[in-house]
């Protein structure tokens, strides 16, 4: 594409660190920002970007991808399931390899049973067409950006006029959890990276309470490495002016209003409930749960099935690291016990966790 | 996970586009899209789905700030 790459462009990048350095010379007082969206926190590791900043601003981790905020539960609800003879299970990759109490989908496929790794929601509907005689359950997890999208299959499917397509449903919304961060003495947050795509459908608005209630600076920036070093001096600026605004710096993409057509499509299939964190708890309402009036398209009720108990990873800091509370290298399992290639916790799993962006790019 | 990626309308079907990144080509519906599109617009595609379009305009203008900022000696 033909401007992307001049948002990769070193010598951009390099004044804006400049920029930065020039608005904290002097300041002794440092400042943290947190990131709250994995391909954030991808970009800022696969870039180095947190070698270009002065000592007083500092970058921390927030609870970014809606695969490691996934709690245990949901992953034994998802094995218990696709253990029925019946059953296909259809998902997104990353969600294949989070080990859940006792075992994964991983596991699971190589013990015979049906997963499919899809690239759309719309796929799984595609797969319960041409199989009627199964049970097609798709793993509906993911924030605002993928909520509006696992929407649409439904009303897909409802369209088709499907009766073997069902979504296990958790998804989450970002500004709740952020106000819980932002009320957290001990993190002292002065200014969010507000994700990008997940701003795409909702608007600004939603974080204008932080900004507010919390005067905490917030700037919607793309995931470019010009884009988040812009996007960081923009938030160093109002630091430093003792301002808290909602800004967009990637206006190229987000628009004031948001998406209302794929904010309609959340209206309507979905109703706001209570959703449990990993590492947070559960958060009031944090969630979307299908609305009663799809109620047969949801896995959760229309196909019961026991589940076992859910136990956590003895060792692992998920929790802590999704609260920005501890980094990667503070995880004794980290590097050793916990790869990629064998993740203990989920941060491990997606590209998209801290460890293992921590992990492949190095500190 | 809800990495979207910016790519090119090839062709725009009824309901649905054919986009390309990279020399990749995929579907992708407009069932979400509250903008209009037509054949070279560039738009954000997510798990299948067009969510934005990107506007050339403000991308121009983001990166004119951006060249504001850029000093000769920083270019090391
Ligand atoms: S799922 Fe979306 S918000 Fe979450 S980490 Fe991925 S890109 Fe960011
Ligand atoms: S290194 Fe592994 S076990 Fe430790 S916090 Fe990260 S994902 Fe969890």
């Amino acid at each position: 594409m033909k401007y992307q790459d001049e948002f990769r462009d070193r010598h951009v990048v390099l004044g804006l660190a400049a920029r930065i350095r020039e608005h904290v010379a002097g300041r002794t007082e440092p400042m943290t920002f947190m990131e709250v969206c994995g391909t954030h926190t991808m970009s800022i590791y696969q870039y180095g970007l947190r070698t270009l900043l002065p000592p007083q601003v500092r970058l921390i981790s927030g609870p970014g991808c809606p695969v490691c905020v996934t709690p245990n539960e949901y992953l034994d609800r998802a094995v218990a399931l696709c253990r029925l003879p019946d059953v296909i299970v259809a998902t997104f990759g990353d969600m294949v390899r989070v080990p859940g109490s006792t075992s994964s989908l991983q596991e699971e496929r190589a013990r015979g049973a049906d997963i499919r790794i899809v690239y759309s929601p719309l796929d799984a509907v595609a797969i319960a067409a041409r199989n009627p005689e199964k049970r097609v359950v798709f793993l509906g997890v993911g924030f605002e950006t993928t909520a509006p999208a696992i929407g649409g299959s439904i009303l897909a499917a409802k369209k088709q006029g499907l009766a073997n397509y069902f979504v296990l449903a958790a998804h989450k919304t970002m500004p709740k959890p952020m106000g819980v961060l932002s009320a957290d003495p001990e993190l002292k947050i002065d200014g969010y990276i507000c994700p990008a795509h997940v701003s795409t459908i909702t608007g600004p608005e939603i974080y204008r309470f932080l900004a507010e209630e919390f005067h905490i600076p917030c700037v919607i920036t793309g995931f470019e490495p010009a884009d988040v070093m812009q996007g960081v001096e923009m938030l160093v600026r109002q630091v430093v002016a003792g301002e808290s605004r909602v800004e967009t710096q990637y206006s190229r993409v987000v628009r004031p209003e948001g998406n209302r057509k794929a904010q309609e499509v959340i209206r309507e299939v979905f109703t706001p409930c209570d959703a449990p964190w990993r590492g947070i708890g559960v958060i009031p309402g944090s969630g979307l749960r299908i609305a009663d009036a799809y109620a047969v398209f949801d896995a959760e009720k229309a196909i019961p099935v026991a589940v076992e108990e859910t136990r956590e990873h003895a060792g692992c800091l998920c929790g802590e690291i999704l609260k920005g509370k501890a980094a990667p290298t503070d995880c004794p399992l980290f590097g050793g016990a916990c790869t990629p290639e064998s993740p203990v916790g989920a941060c491990m799993v997606s590209s998209e966790g801290t460890c293992a962006a921590a992990y492949k790019y190095g500190q | 996970m809800c990495l979207g990626v910016p790519m090119q309308v090839v062709s725009v079907g009824d309901g649905d586009i054919v986009a390309e990144i990279d020399g990749v080509r995929k579907e992708a519906s407009l069932m979400l899209l509250d903008e209009e599109v037509k054949e070279g617009d560039f738009v954000i595609v997510h798990a299948g789905f067009a969510i934005s379009r990107l506007d050339e305009e403000e991308a121009q203008e983001t990166l004119r700030l951006m060249r504001e900022v850029f000093k000769p000696e920083d270019m090391a």
